[in-house]
């Protein structure tokens, strides 16, 4: 082992790496440091998840707007591993987000931020901000429709800024709207002045709590300090350990979908933001006409004028953490205010409409089935079959694979749904219970069924199916094209939505004539419901 | 963690060893975590979107025995998360025991256009002289191997191609 020591204390003298490295981990810190000062080490292991994560999504990614939908698409339903990739990405973002409030949390709870450590502190609020940032920037990029209306409500906030809001909207890249200048401007500060900006910040962070040490608790000066290595790096370790097993659980189980391409025309889209600027969003109703500006960017400037000052309002000596109870009202009341604000967002959200509970990032092949093709599969659904038939996926189940390809004629389907052992001797399926024309669109489906698409025309929502049986079963098809199947006394379907107000179609299906006069169209009384599928489903359609 | 003085000590070296393992065991982990998933999303080819369909390039009379013609086609192309319209051209012979054989239009040297010399009855390469046979054998010059074929296969009097190869026999 002698050429190992003699290759270290070469490389130290000529570099100082050994002698850093030991000067890190040795450095003394407080006899009462403990699991409460693990918050900054998880921040600064998130923000380097984010970086490696963001650069290989950035690898597969067209930053311009509809190329980067496409991309984004390619990447959660072709490259291996993409979809962990940007879910690992998406939720690491709020984790970032939770962790930094929380560690902010600790330091404010214990009086961290006192002399001589203000400007810790500071550098400390404008990393909050920075988070924040990368929050705003990021929702932009899928440039789906969420995005899209997310990013528009976002840059006319901006807009009502007092004397800058005019040079801030200029600087956004928007007159107003939301285009491929916004979008550039957007992906520059994402990816390539924010990083930069937050490396440097972190090290000042970082440099700055070195300076001036970690903070002590009142009694500590009569206590032996402790060595930072091992054991807080252990507490470290853990506690990063713990923040990554979540991270990758939410990555892997909750799936982050991808709505459809933003629709600048779309003027039904309600945006929402993400959950971390639900109070914010919020707190903006409270504000109306003339006052909206004091809601907007009066009331958060001041909030982070006063986050800022901190240190230099509270300059009273350092007590222990169990007597600031004025710092832990503070804390609480925030809270509640946060959890006030962010709930009564979430229950005024209306529910999300049916177009944008499709995911896009999923195909959608079965946008161009005909309805009756479509209800095939919503009686395939209701009927079970998938538990006894494979579908082209592989595994092996009692029924033979429905879509391997040797179809028998619709007339022999629908004889051996209705006796299967007569059709095929010996066979242990169950007799389908439905009417004639009801196994007349199973059949249809199941015609449609090739290896190729068989996943994809499974992917199809529900709404979809149920709309289609309500289609199928109250006989639209007989009047009305859709994809390009059905009759032609009435308008064709497709294309509906441009012609069309989803109120106007509801209020058709009840009237036709009082909407449009000389129209032969009887009168339909669908459930709420039903009204609600049906007019979805019509306004999905490819044009 | 209580605060108590006796635990202010420094750890013992058995406690010590199990946090040296413990960090450097998690640390591993996480790494191979994140590498792991990095390595299949960078080095795995992306899921396959259609199969090389057959492309109609031409019309079979145009061909004579023994007569090669360049044929311009347009195949569709995927390139990642775009699909687009490509102009390609290939070489068609006509054999004069009828098959048919469609050449990629680069010389496997370098990659350069050739063309076809009727004079000399071979397939010439500008760039540094390759010459290939009327069945795409090298004749002569730096050419590593015959050139490249696309899959042939003619229905109705329309001649179709599949995908390009290239052939793995060595020179001549």
């Amino acid at each position: 082992m002698k050429w190992k020591h003699r290759l270290q204390a070469w490389l130290d003298s000529r570099t100082g790496l050994e002698t850093a490295v030991r000067n890190f981990l040795y450095e003394n810190i407080p006899a009462s440091s403990g699991w409460h000062q693990v918050f900054g080490s998880v921040a600064l292991f998130l923000f380097l998840t984010q970086a490696f994560t963001g650069a290989l999504l950035a690898f597969n990614y067209a930053p311009t707007p509809g190329e980067a939908y496409n991309s984004l698409r390619y990447i959660l339903s072709e490259v291996t591993a993409g979809r962990l990739m940007r879910g690992l990405h998406h939720w690491g973002a709020s984790m970032m987000i939770v962790v930094v409030v929380l560690h902010m949390t600790q330091v404010f709870l214990y009086g961290a931020y006192k002399k001589p450590r203000e400007a810790t502190w500071m550098v400390g609020v404008v990393l909050l901000l920075v988070t924040l940032a990368y929050g705003l920037t990021g929702y932009l990029l899928p440039w789906d429709n969420r995005a899209y209306w997310g990013t528009v409500v976002t840059t006319q906030i901006a807009a009502n800024a007092p004397l800058i809001g005019p040079y801030l909207v200029q600087l956004l890249g928007g007159q107003g709207q939301v285009g491929v200048v916004t979008f550039a401007r957007f992906y520059g500060l994402h990816v390539l002045l924010l990083p930069p900006a937050t490396l440097l910040l972190i090290a000042i962070h970082v440099y700055l709590v070195r300076k001036h040490g970690v903070a002590p608790e009142p009694g500590d000066n009569l206590r032996p300090e402790q060595k930072f290595f091992p054991r807080q790096v252990f507490r470290d370790t853990v506690a990063i350990f713990i923040a990554f097993a979540i991270l990758f659980v939410l990555a892997v189980a909750v799936r982050v979908p991808l709505e459809q391409l933003a629709d600048p025309t779309d003027t039904s889209y309600i945006p929402r933001p993400e959950w971390y600027f639900l109070f914010l969003f919020q707190s903006l109703k409270l504000f109306e006409g003339p006052l909206e500006v004091v809601g907007a960017v009066v009331l958060p400037g001041l909030a982070i004028l006063t986050l800022l000052l901190v240190p230099f309002i509270d300059r009273g000596r350092l007590r222990k953490v169990t007597e600031r109870t004025f710092a832990g009202a503070v804390v609480v009341l925030a809270a509640i205010g946060w959890a006030v604000l962010t709930a009564a967002a979430i229950a005024t959200t209306p529910k999300q409409a049916i177009a944008e509970q499709i995911d896009f990032s999923e195909p959608t092949d079965w946008l161009q089935l005909s309805p009756v093709e479509l209800a095939g599969v919503g009686y395939f659904r209701r009927e079970n079959c998938g538990s006894c038939h494979t579908v082209g996926d592989g595994k092996a189940k009692i029924g033979p694979d429905l879509a391997a390809g040797t179809h028998k004629s619709a007339a022999w389907m629908i004889q051996h749904f209705k006796r299967p052992s007569a059709m095929v001797p010996g066979s242990a399926m169950p007799p389908i219970q439905l009417s004639d024309a009801q196994l007349n669109t199973l059949a249809a489906f199941l015609l449609k069924l090739n290896p190729r698409n068989a996943e994809a025309l499974q992917s199809a929502p529900d709404f979809a199916t149920e709309a289609a049986i309500i289609y199928q079963s109250h006989q639209c098809g007989s009047c009305h094209l859709v994809n390009g199947v059905g009759g032609k006394l009435g308008p064709p379907l497709n294309g509906v939505k441009e012609r069309r107000t989803e109120k106007w179609v509801e209020d058709h299906f009840r009237n036709p004539q009082a909407l449009s006069p000389g129209s032969i169209m009887p009168p339909y009384r669908f459930s709420s419901e039903e009204t609600k599928t049906i007019v979805g489903y019509l306004f999905v359609l490819p044009d | 963690m209580g605060h108590t003085i006796v635990s202010q000590t420094e750890p013992g070296t058995s406690r010590r060893g199990f946090y040296l393992t413990f960090i450097y065991g998690i640390w591993g982990l996480i790494s191979a975590a994140l590498a792991a998933p990095a390595l299949l999303y960078l080095l795995l080819p992306p899921k396959v979107r259609r199969d090389s369909d057959w492309i109609e390039a031409a019309d079979m009379t145009q061909f004579h025995p023994n007569v090669p013609v360049e044929v311009v086609f347009r195949k569709n192309h995927v390139d990642g998360w775009k699909i687009n319209s490509e102009k390609e051209s290939a070489w068609v012979v006509k054999l004069e025991d009828q098959r048919t054989l469609a050449f990629g239009p680069q010389c496997t040297h370098l990659g350069c256009a050739y063309h076809w010399d009727d004079v000399k009855a071979q397939f010439i390469c500008p760039c540094h002289n390759s010459i290939f046979g009327i069945d795409g054998r090298v004749v002569s010059g730096p050419a590593p191997r015959p050139l490249d074929r696309f899959d042939t296969k003619i229905e109705s009097g329309k001649l179709l191609l599949g995908a390009l190869h290239k052939s793995t026999e060595s020179k001549t």
